[in-house]
């Protein structure tokens, strides 16, 4: 059923419908309204036995999630920012523990300085914490993109990040077709652990590795996190059978078959991008999108087939790390060797707004061989000249 | 209060059973179908006291749950010891997470327990002074808070001593750690620092707190079963001597306990809803500090080369502060 | 799906008990072994009893294995509980905790509970066909006669006496040790098969040995010591244990009402009370030296004084005249010697009774070898006479039933091993167990319970039983009192100690084992043993 909603309202929704057992969230702007949503509704007994646990910490919120996802519960957070680095230690935790706990990340910078803005500098931190992550491309996407979540963790035994745009995706109102509980229920069965905390049948869960097996943890883990690249399109292929629309899952390709140009994003700026590859078009410029949806585990193939051929690649980076390159262009960079030249173009940090004549501009200079290998979007030089001087 | 026990047998009336008592009369311990938590083959050093404890408190747990016990385990000599792969000596199902989210990670347990409606299992999450009453306590207290239905214990050695015997804020004045040196002018840990976590963990108000040691097991036995009957947050800090981080004699772990009870350096109580509702009284005339200190080379400095009296007297000062707030004072008679 | 059969997470997730693969025994440099040491109230006990582990089956309930495992050692628990002065509890470590245990109030029990249930022992050994004459039926000759018969041997008690007993029946007053006890506990001997000869005494040795294949001797020291007392009419002088032997076959004894005993030995006391009994109003016992070195026990002199005794310590007579001693005030030199001070003073006495000591009548004996006044014998209690052995009283020793019962228990075995060439099994003796080995912390304060006294009021004027006996539930009480010195009393401290559950509880009545695939050996077992019943040794590298 098709409704103007919130985005964060609708992702509470379509969490509820995956029937959580314990959701625990510590507010954090802008996560803050996904989970005052599911507080409403399980304090309306909405879903079932779920339990809602108020933590004091973001740290606290995750390992509620980790003892409960251990105990056979399937487990729920959000977050964001600040709260999402407060966790860090837990993140990699309950990787490592292969426990398939889903989480919301309202992406959000980095302070300091303090901002409270999207960018994708707090999820980007945490790539490397053997979590899944996803990122959604608008609130339609965000909301289909929970269920496929749950299921892939459950499958893989490992947990899910569901990366949404901070206040631009969580704070929208826009139409969403949320899904009926039914067509949760037919796409995403009960939980069955792989591992249980159980009394009748006893495990040690934690058990601390030496340097005689912990190169092997890693391999096999990496290898779990690789056939969840094979699992996603599958599941999220059933989830859009049941509820009649496509969910991109991997990638989201818009006009690049035949295009010279590709330009890689991730995220709600795949949608302007789209409209600025439309009025490119238009102007008769040979460029396609390629909006990046599963980031963890990285596509490289996928990105290969969809560079293939191409003469330039534009990777917008929402995240910068400071005295390297662009985190997102070196990876698409090392997925296609001896590939055309790839460009990391830093944009929409801290709530700057993407705009389509600023895409336009940078895909522009590229076309004409100007635009250098990483550069920032429109970095306001006046700026940045007063703050030189001054020191 | 359950620690005043009916002298039903003049030899061993303490002692972990006795043929002649009836076994519902003796510990958990002395029982030959005990849980045995903890089993055979963990790497714990020679005569470790958190290894007792954990495997005391868990086997009397167990007993209480009728076996549906969960075990949630911080970071920790503990956690080290039990589980280096591929080996685990756990027989309860137990889960380490990090060093500083254990009572969350109960707290989640207990969530998922109640989420899937089983009301017969049990949480205990455990940890080391550190992982309490440092690292772990926003954790540890926002679980009180919330008063979750956890039994958090704390088996306390009074310093980090699976990092190489560092101070935490649970080890006492004067004694000496790898990061509390035993030089300068105040050498070891300094006077006036370190919490009072049991008495913090009461006033939260949750429905029991305790104090015990591995060397009365009957004391603590009972304050296990006391925190059992209970639901809710429940905290019991469990006083448990470290041959490795005091420098004492592995034989001598259960008996540095107990003179740090007979000593009234380490008060044990029972505070229920934030009140202190009963004290284990000394059985007779307070030991002398000296004689619990001496036999720990964390205490060497203030007895070589000379005997440091002003500190020993300010640590003496302590157990009197304790006789006095808690009324220690053995009966008369005694 | 069991952990096992589970496809678990690699090495995070294990299955439980893993551990066990893992032999930490491997650590040892010590390892404990259980242990049984002496307790130090059967190795104070003159008549060696296995005090400690009667007590133990006592403390169960199991009053006839009690029983049994004491008459092992003595043939007289009702006699011993009453007249033993218990070194026993003078030794025992409760002592040093909170009270003794009442080790002889137990053993009273069981010796009475035995009369009145007719517990007997049967003789189980084969006859040997050899035959030994025991000369005295005291406390020494009755034992030596009892060990023997229960070794097989034919014996006979040859005594002058009409009626076996010796000092017993003769020496100690009624109030301590009524009649009827000690005809019970004789009689269950005589049962065993043992011939008594009474009314019989043995003047020619040779001759009588001449039917047997080996002779005891126990014949006592029954003439009282003089003292010179410098008289010239009375006051009477009499000999205690003449009183006491008169007392005990009811013959009229004269004491008139202030009576003056010399002495201070349990004689002393015992003629004192006596005394007492028939009608003294003053019974005073002068004795030279202080009341810290009076030779009489304790317990003996406190019932004197609750009786009405009077006791001058620092005392002697120094003269008697009409109806009048002259005491002489003493004082102790420094090596506690006492010293004339040349201070007088006069008591009123109708008579006075010495016990200042008792003597072997050496008729019998005059051609045997002496020391102290008293016949010499070797390790084996044998006279210089080949196949001639003696105890008790007439041998160099403590004067005490208690220790005549272990001669007579020590001497009959040293018999049997000169009659069959078997020498007892004998090796080094395991240590004490001192209470620095114990860790007394475990036992709970339980103090000693008192046996019930006759009221004071009540003992003038009666020979009737002064200290009662207890019941069966201050027995069982008392007997778990006893804190098992230096053995497993099954207290499960090592079973609940162990860091590394490396003890294995074998089950009542059996103990304990180490699991050395798991002990590391820390100590923690042996620290904590209640019992000190642990010990620690150096692992063999």
């Amino acid at each position: 059923m098709c409704e103007q909603i919130e985005g964060s309202q609708a992702m509470a929704r379509v969490v509820a419908a995956c029937r959580p057992d314990v959701v625990c969230a510590y507010p954090i702007s802008p996560q803050t309204h996904i989970v005052e949503a599911l507080a409403a509704m399980v304090r309306a007994g909405r879903p079932g036995r779920a339990q809602f646990v108020n933590v004091e910490s973001e740290m606290a919120a995750l390992s509620v999630a980790i003892g409960a996802s251990a105990t056979g519960a399937r487990a729920y957070t959000a977050t964001a920012s600040q709260g999402l680095l407060y966790m860090a230690e837990a993140l990699y935790n309950a990787a490592g523990l292969g426990l398939p706990i889903v989480m919301t990340v309202a992406n959000r910078a980095i302070g300091a300085p303090i901002n409270i803005w999207n960018d994708h500098s707090d999820s980007i931190s945490q790539r490397d914490s053997g979590w899944i992550q996803l990122y959604a491309l608008d609130n339609q996407h965000a909301a289909d993109l929970h269920p496929v979540a749950f299921r892939l963790a459950e499958e893989v035994s490992l947990p899910v990040m569901v990366c949404v745009d901070g206040f631009v995706l969580t704070h929208a109102v826009e139409p969403v077709d949320l899904a009926e509980q039914a067509q949760v229920d037919a796409f995403l069965p009960p939980f069955a652990p792989r591992q249980v905390l159980d009394p009748d049948d006893p495990i040690t869960i934690g058990a601390m590795v030496g340097p005689e097996a912990f190169t092997e943890v890693r391999f096999l883990a990496h290898e779990n996190a690789k056939r969840a690249l094979d699992r996603l399109p599958v599941l999220a292929a059933d989830y859009a059978a049941i509820v009649g629309r496509t969910v991109p899952a991997i990638v989201d390709s818009y006009r690049s078959e035949d295009a010279e140009m590709l330009v890689i994003a991730m995220g709600s700026v795949v949608g302007t991008l789209k409209d600025a590859v439309d009025e490119l078009r238009d102007d008769g410029a040979d460029v396609g999108a390629l909006g990046l949806v599963a980031y963890r585990p990285f596509p490289f193939e996928t990105i290969r087939a969809a560079a293939a051929g191409r003469s330039r690649v534009i990777v917008l980076e929402r995240a910068q790390p400071a005295g390297s390159t662009g985190v997102v262009g070196a990876e698409v960079r090392s997925a296609l060797p001896g590939g055309p030249p790839v460009h990391s173009v830093v944009a929409g940090l801290g709530g700057r707004p993407v705009t389509r004549s600023s895409l336009k501009t940078v895909i522009t200079a590229a076309q004409r061989g100007e635009l250098p290998e990483l550069s920032f979007m429109d970095l306001d030089t006046g700026l940045v000249e007063a703050a030189r001087s001054a020191t | 209060m359950t620690t005043q026990r009916l002298k039903f047998y003049q030899v061993g009336s303490f002692a972990v059973g006795n043929r002649l008592a009836a076994p519902d009369q003796r510990t958990v311990q002395a029982r030959p179908d005990r849980a045995n938590a903890l089993t055979s083959g963990h790497r714990a050093c020679r005569g470790c006291g958190e290894a007792l404890g954990a495997r005391f408190v868990q086997d009397a747990a167990a007993r209480a749950a009728e076996g549906r016990l969960i075990s949630v385990n911080a970071t920790g000599c503990l956690e080290v010891f039990s589980t280096p792969f591929p080996e685990t000596a756990w027989q309860v199902p137990w889960i380490h997470s990090l060093f500083g989210n254990a009572p969350s990670v109960a707290s989640g347990v207990a969530y998922a327990l109640r989420a899937k409606g089983d009301t017969r299992t049990r949480v205990l999450g455990q940890g080391g002074d550190g992982g309490t009453v440092d690292i772990g306590f926003a954790s540890l207290s926002g679980m009180f808070e919330r008063n979750d239905d956890v039994l958090f214990v704390c088996y306390d050695n009074q310093g980090y001593m699976n990092t190489g015997v560092q101070r935490s804020g649970a080890t006492p004045p004067a004694a000496r750690t790898a990061t509390t040196p035993a030089l300068g002018p105040t050498p070891g840990n300094p006077f006036g620092q370190g919490k009072d976590a049991p008495r913090i963990a009461a006033a939260h108000r949750i429905p029991y707190v305790a104090t015990a040691t591995i060397a009365d097991l009957h004391d603590l036995e009972d304050k296990v079963a006391a925190a059992m009957a209970l639901h809710g947050a429940r905290y019991l800090h469990v006083l448990v001597p470290c041959p490795l981080g005091w420098g004492s004699a592995s034989a001598e772990t259960v008996k540095l306990a107990r003179l740090a009870v007979d000593t009234a350096l380490f008060p044990l109580y029972e505070a229920r809803g934030g009140e202190v509702t009963a004290v284990t009284r000394l059985r007779r005339q307070p030991v002398p500090v000296e004689q619990y200190l001496r036999p720990q080379k964390r205490y060497r400095h203030l007895f070589e080369p000379g005997i440091d009296t002003a500190t020993l007297d300010r640590i003496q000062l302590i157990a009197d502060a304790n006789i006095a707030e808690y009324g220690l004072a053995p009966e008369e008679g005694s | 799906m069991t952990a096992e059969r589970r496809r678990l997470p690699f090495a995070v997730t294990l299955a439980t008990g893993t551990s066990l693969a893992n032999h930490t025994g491997a650590w040892r440099t010590e390892r404990p072994v259980y242990r049984n040491l002496r307790a130090p109230c059967g190795d104070a006990c003159p008549a060696e009893e296995d005090v400690q582990g009667w007590l133990y089956r006592a403390e169960e309930g199991e009053y006839e294995a009690a029983w049994r495992l004491l008459m092992a050692e003595n043939p007289f628990p009702a006699i011993m509980g009453r007249v033993c002065y218990h070194p026993c509890e003078t030794a025992c470590n409760r002592g040093q905790v909170d009270e003794a245990v009442g080790i002889n109030a137990v053993e009273r029990f069981l010796g009475d509970r035995a009369i009145k249930q007719g517990w007997t022992m049967p003789v189980e050994a084969a006859p040997t066909g050899r035959r030994v004459l025991v000369v005295g039926a005291g406390p020494a000759g009755l034992a030596a006669a009892y060990h023997l018969r229960l070794l097989g041997h034919e014996v006979t008690v040859a005594d002058a006496a009409e009626r076996p007993g010796g000092m017993m029946r003769y020496g100690i007053p009624a109030y301590r040790l009524p009649r009827d006890v000690l005809d019970a506990e004789i009689d269950r001997v005589a049962r065993m098969g043992v011939t008594f000869e009474l009314g019989h005494p043995v003047t020619d040795l040779d001759a009588e040995r001449e039917a047997y294949d080996a002779v005891f001797l126990a014949i006592g020291a029954q003439i009282g010591k003089r003292a010179y007392i410098p008289a010239g009419e009375s006051p009477r002088l009499l000999d205690a244990l003449a009183v006491l032997r008169s007392v005990a076959e009811d013959e009229p004894v004269r004491l008139g009402r202030r009576v003056v005993v010399y002495g201070g030995g349990n004689t002393a006391m015992d003629a004192a009370r006596t005394a007492r009994r028939l009608g003294a109003t003053e019974a005073v016992v002068v004795y030279r030296r202080t009341r810290e070195r009076m030779p009489a026990h304790e317990s003996e002199v406190a019932e004197a004084l609750d009786e009405g005794v009077q006791i001058r310590w620092l005392s002697t007579i120094s003269a008697a005249a009409g109806e009048a001693i002259v005491l002489e005030r003493m004082e102790l030199d420094d090596t506690g010697f006492p010293r004339p001070t040349g201070q007088f003073e006069t008591l009123a006495a109708d008579s006075v009774v010495l016990a200042v000591g008792q003597d072997v009548d050496r008729t019998l004996i005059a051609a045997l070898p002496e020391t102290d006044g008293a016949v010499a014998v070797d390790e084996a209690f044998m006279t210089a006479t080949p196949g001639v052995f003696a105890g008790g009283d007439m041998v160099p020793s403590e004067r005490t039933c208690t220790v005549a019962v272990g001669h007579g228990k020590r001497a009959a075995r040293r018999i049997h091993a000169w009659l069959t060439g078997i020498q007892p099994a004998s090796g080094p003796k395991p240590p004490i167990a001192d209470i620095e080995r114990l860790n007394t912390w475990y036992y709970t304060e339980a103090p000693h319970q008192m046996r019930p006294r006759l009221e004071t009021a009540r003992r003038i004027g009666t020979f009737d039983e002064v200290v009662g006996g207890l019941d069966a539930e201050t027995a069982l009480f008392e007997a778990r009192r006893c804190m098992s010195c230096g053995n497993c009393f099954e207290c499960d401290n090592c079973y609940g100690m162990c860091p590394d559950n490396a003890i294995v509880k074998l089950g009542p009545g059996k103990g304990f084992a180490i699991d050395l695939d798991y002990c590391k050996g820390c100590g923690i077992c042996a620290a904590e043993c209640p019992a000190g019943a642990i010990a620690m040794i150096e692992e063999e590298t």
